[in-house]
């Protein structure tokens, strides 16, 4: 499945690897603030309701 | 035609990009893969640099990336200092760790790829040294905006920092156009279709850079959202504590 990457294989995927998991890390602290910032301001406006 | 200005208002804001970043997500999703499944499985290697080619479907998309995000971080300061829209402001704060994540692909590609290519992973070439204190300038604008309290004024001094930091993006840019010197070889894109990598890799290497685009447009709207979120929560305590 992978190609013959030959004596590079070890950089390409390195670089690959490297690559991927740092967009995979700052899309997922994106996605998590994104969602615990909502809930806060979710829970917030909440309790304005509820103390009117 | 709408007013790109109502977009300065936070309500309209979230509700336009609520509607559109689904619809971007998936875009870009379908785009980076389809791009780097063609660059990494279907291209095949160059005739010198053998497999290690394949590093161009990262590194060239993350490096204009980072220098286009410094970019749009200036057009967006700009924007706050003269207007005054806070939308605004918050963006470029929202882009920052978008650019140095990029700025951080860019240079880990280039050294994995320059150790076999150069016989060293890092050296002092304009370009290379430019890049660094690029990601230098990222660091410190995030930094910035977390050290002061006061929102305005840290968009404010950001903003200055931004200014600054531009030259260096621009640097970053031309280096190898302003000192024919260094072992970073020149642009791999140009309007000029002699200075093009070959078609085999160009068209996915397009592909590529459109997927990192559509990343970085939908990541910073998710992150303004966030941010004019977060100075809501911060309104509202404070309100709180006042009563």
């Amino acid at each position: 499945m992978i190609p013959d990457l030959g004596k590079y294989a070890q950089a390409v995927i390195g670089a690959y690897a490297l690559s991927i998991a740092l967009l995979v890390l700052l899309v997922g602290w994106s996605m998590w603030r994104a969602a615990r910032v909502r809930r806060q301001l979710n829970e917030i406006e909440a309790r304005r309701v509820r103390n009117g | 035609m709408a007013s790109l200005w109502q977009y300065a208002n936070p309500q309209k804001f979230l509700q336009t990009t609520g509607a559109v970043l689904p619809v971007l997500a998936v875009l870009t999703a379908l785009t980076l893969v389809v791009g780097l499944v063609w660059g990494f499985f279907f291209t095949p290697d160059d005739y010198r640099q053998g497999a290690t080619v394949k590093i161009i479907y990262l590194h060239v998309p993350s490096a204009l990336m980072a220098i286009n995000a410094w970019l749009m971080m200036l057009v967006a300061s700009l924007v706050w200092l003269v207007r005054r829209h806070h939308v605004s402001a918050l963006a470029a704060r929202a882009a920052a760790p978008v650019g140095l994540t990029m700025t951080a692909i860019a240079l880990l590609t280039g050294a994995i790829w320059g150790q076999p290519m150069w016989g060293t992973w890092w050296a002092w070439d304009p370009r290379l040294t430019s890049f660094l204190i690029l990601g230098l300038f990222y660091l410190g604008y995030i930094a910035l905006w977390s050290a002061i309290e006061n929102p305005d004024a840290a968009a404010d001094l950001t903003t200055v920092l931004c200014m600054v930091g531009s030259v260096f993006a621009l640097l970053s840019r031309y280096a190898v156009n302003f000192w024919n010197q260094g072992l970073h070889q020149g642009a791999s894109l140009s309007m000029d279709a002699e200075e093009n990598v070959a078609d085999v890799f160009y068209i996915p290497l397009l592909v590529c850079i459109a997927g990192f685009v559509l990343l970085f447009i939908t990541l910073v709207l998710l992150r303004t959202r966030t941010e004019i979120r977060a100075r809501r929560i911060s309104a509202l305590l404070a309100r709180e504590r006042m009563a």
